[in-house]
């Protein structure tokens, strides 16, 4: 490896225990520290849903356990319609926030964009300690409302006003549970805020000798889009999160109109706009979205290039269409918001770029689709999940197509369709991006390869029971099951619920199949097969640190030297089929 | 505000920027010249703290932006309820304040440049002008504080109608923005004395780059309020 030398360190090597695992200030602890709550925080939103699942199914079967977390929400474990909302919330804002936010960006970033652009840390080291236990303490404040008040807040994770904004008389968990939401929200954002700044310095600035922007890993640019979304994203929900709690707790009236009765008594409010909240919410909320999967996309085209062994058909165009959506997503908020009785007119002028929006993320699917076409993928858990990302990127993708259309929307909105679409596209496509990238970076992070066995049960029963769960959603919208029920009574509803009971097994049965990559996961840790120092014959920089785990200065004091695009694979060279980005070695295309 | 610095010749600038001049090629400039001499490569990477105070003041705009949005819909919404309040007079005294603080920064950038350079050999000169708009920010925070009294005086609180509600909150969240400039020209002004942490040509320019952001998001604020619609 072509090196020059060091001379200074970003900042010292820690020695005491507390710097070096709980305040650290290296890059890939706070990567991990992510990686864990975004466990800690997904398995518990998959419980609040198995608990959810069951009580549709089951409306007066006990849960154990239930009665004691909340004796008014669940009375001898048997859940509450109204407790049935505060879960749902709950489960939400813990997926949107602390899993699908945190795990392939904020996670897999941290640790893996300094090492791929050549850099020994983050480019302000202390803003990324501050923004994960800034996200820690978010977590915490959500976490509570659980144990605070009359519980968690009934509003959704969109929180709408104006039963978000007027207080206790809209329902259990509205007072206290809803104000800690808003707190631990207005928190995340300024977290988020501080990392997607470090991303976006360290991307530009830190990048070592030859790694050009247009030699960056796709990867590395997906972090960068979804830092620069972010930046602007969280940045609006900030402040709306200030408007919503002085609503609540300061008697302004910016979501909430005049005369609102509410549990028979009048709000002391003046003429606020419902609307207004919505507006600002889904300004970040579409974004979001891609916050979400933008990483994921990343992951999953990186290491499909590395098991395809080529390069994909062309992967400038894909990172093109990343900077596209990106883009796109800022102009398509309205379509959250085609049944709040806005203007149709108004509602064309949403639907118009949420259709575009699908051109680029077709040409994303027809280059992974056209590179694997003949191909000689190297099969393993990593790929698999690769290949599941993309199936479930499509499948639930397609449904979009529908909802972007007023005309539909309407129909479909208050459906299961919805979240059956939103579940496939948004929430399981990105944690088949994060299982893909945990297989593939795993002997990376930790030095040991993870089980290749459990590895592909785990796919295979995850894909399986994913669809299994999902795509009865989409039946059941398009039979009108309204959504957010927490019981179906009505006659129309009722042959329904054999459905239902068949999407409770599933989801049973997936989140059952989830111990096996728990088990795989902390077993590897400690028992896996020892892994080389590029176990997949992979060329970027990560693969280049003198071992596994990567030093604390990444290179051991020595910075990498780029002379190579990050993709070259297919090529005859010294180490075989494929060139290291720090490699000098002019290869021969293979024959 | 567009005045370069020259690079550093005397002890305080000695440090170089968080040791990443030494490592960082400034990858996206320059490729690594033929035959992978190094020593071809003049290059010098880009400064993350200047970097990260425009991706930060991107960040402060939008959240600005987002506020004043919901203004204009609550104003242009129609509802009866909006009672355009009168701005009471010593926001224009303020105003000037806070513009007079900015034109003192850049004499102290100059005067802290001329030190550096060795063309003035007394840290006086420099630290009157910091002070002078350290001075002038605490004057535009008081100055704040005062409206705000004004406002109550004439019953007008936060809740009072929509019109007051959005002046407090503009107003006060841009008054905890002034208050983090002014900590950061604090820390300027404590580097510039200081030899064992000596101040950086970038966190100069960085807190002159937010400290000007401020005045200007401050001039369009007051038109926002401003304005009837």
């Amino acid at each position: 490896m072509s090196d020059a030398s060091v001379h200074a360190a970003v900042h010292a090597a820690p020695t005491s225990f507390i710097r070096k695992y709980i305040f650290s200030l290296d890059h890939k602890v706070i990567g991990l520290q992510y990686y864990a709550l975004a466990f800690v925080a997904v398995f518990t939103g998959m419980v609040l849903s198995w608990i959810m699942r069951v009580h549709l199914v089951w409306p007066n079967a006990p849960i154990p356990g239930l009665g004691w977390l909340s004796k008014v929400g669940a009375p001898g474990g048997v859940v509450t319609p109204e407790y049935y909302l505060q879960l749902l919330t709950m489960h939400g804002t813990l997926m949107v926030f602390f899993v699908l936010t945190n795990a392939p960006f904020a996670a897999f970033g941290n640790y893996f964009l300094p090492i791929q652009i050549g850099a020994e840390d983050m480019a302000f080291p202390r803003f990324n300690m501050m923004s994960f236990w800034t996200t820690f303490v978010a977590f915490c404040i959500l976490i509570s409302s659980f144990f605070l008040g009359d519980g968690p807040p009934l509003s959704g994770w969109t929180g709408y006003a104006p039963l978000s904004a007027v207080g206790a008389d809209a329902g259990p968990g509205q007072g206290v549970g809803q104000s800690l939401w808003g707190i631990s929200i207005f928190v995340f954002c300024i977290a988020s805020l501080l990392g997607s700044l470090n991303f976006i310095a360290t991307t530009l600035d830190l990048r070592t000798k030859g790694m050009t922007l247009s030699r960056m890993p796709i990867v590395t640019w997906a972090w960068f889009i979804t830092s620069c979304i972010a930046l602007l994203a969280f940045a609006v929900l900030l402040p709306a999160c200030l408007l919503l709690i002085l609503d609540r707790v300061a008697g302004t009236s910016f979501f909430i109109p005049a005369g609102l009765n509410v549990a028979d008594h009048i709000q002391p409010h003046q003429g606020g706009s419902p609307l207004l909240w919505q507006h600002l919410f889904w300004f970040f909320g579409h974004p979001e979205v891609y916050i979400a999967i933008l990483p994921a996309i990343g992951i999953v085209s990186h290491i499909l290039i590395c098991n395809l062994r080529r390069d994909l058909l062309s992967h400038r165009v894909l990172i093109y269409c990343m900077m596209a959506i990106g883009f796109l997503s800022y102009m398509v908020w309205g379509h959250h918001m085609f049944v709040s009785g806005m203007n149709p007119f108004s509602s064309l002028v949403f639907s118009f770029p949420t259709l575009m929006i699908t051109i680029p993320a077709t040409i994303m699917t027809l280059i992974w689709l056209g590179s694997l076409y003949g191909s000689n993928l190297r099969i393993n858990s990593a790929s698999l999940f690769c290949l599941g990302f993309i199936s479930m990127f499509v499948s639930g993708g397609v449904s979009g197509f529908f909802l972007a259309q007023p005309s539909i929307d309407i129909y479909l909105h208050a459906t299961y369709f919805v979240v059956g679409h939103f579940h496939m596209v948004m929430g399981v496509a990105a944690i088949m991006g994060v299982f893909a990238g945990t297989y593939f970076w795993f002997p990376k992070m930790t030095g040991r390869m993870m089980n290749e066995g459990l590895g592909r049960w785990h796919f295979f029963l995850t894909l399986i029971g994913t669809y299994a769960i999902f795509m009865p959603f989409h039946y059941l919208g398009l039979a009108g099951n309204v959504r957010r029920y927490s019981a179906f009574q009505d006659d129309y509803l009722i042959p329904l619920i054999p459905v239902h009971k068949f999407i409770t097994y599933a989801a049973l049965f997936t989140g059952a199949a989830q111990l096996i990559f728990i088990f795989n996961l902390f077993y590897s840790r400690f028992k896996g097969t020892k892994a080389s120092e590029n176990p997949w014959e992979c060329t970027s920089l990560e693969w280049s640190t003198p071992s596994s785990p990567p030093p604390f200065d990444n290179f051991g004091g020595k910075h990498p030297v780029v002379y190579q695009d990050p993709y070259q694979y297919g090529v005859k060279s010294s180490t075989g089929d494929y060139v290291m980005q720090t490699s000098p070695e002019q290869a021969s295309v293979a024959s | 505000m567009a005045t370069i610095l020259q690079p550093p010749r005397t002890e305080i600038e000695r440090e170089r920027p968080l040791g990443h001049t030494g490592r960082s090629g400034g990858g996206g400039r320059d490729l690594v010249p033929e035959g992978g001499d190094l020593r071809l490569v003049k290059d010098r990477p880009g400064e993350p703290t200047r970097t990260g105070i425009w991706v930060g003041l991107a960040a402060i705009a939008m959240s600005f932006a987002a506020l004043t949005s919901a203004l204009f819909v609550r104003e242009g919404s129609g509802y009866s309820d909006w009672t355009h309040i009168s701005l009471p007079r010593i926001l224009w005294f303020n105003t000037s304040a806070l513009i007079l603080s900015s034109v003192a920064l850049e004499r102290a950038r100059h005067s802290v440049a001329d030190f550096m350079r060795g063309s003035q050999a007394s840290r006086s000169m420099p630290m009157a002008w910091l002070n002078a708009t350290l001075s002038l920010g605490l004057l535009f925070v008081l100055g704040q504080y005062f409206a705000w009294l004004q406002l109550r005086s004439e019953g007008l609180y936060l809740p009072t109608n929509p019109n007051s509600s959005f002046f407090y909150v503009l107003t006060g969240v841009h008054a905890i923005h002034v208050l983090g400039g002014l900590g950061g020209l604090a820390r300027v002004m404590l580097k510039f004395r200081s030899a064992a942490r000596p101040l950086r040509r970038s966190t100069m320019d960085a807190t002159s780059y937010y400290w000007h952001f401020m005045g200007l998001l401050w001039v369009y604020l007051l038109f926002v309020l401003w304005l009837k619609l």
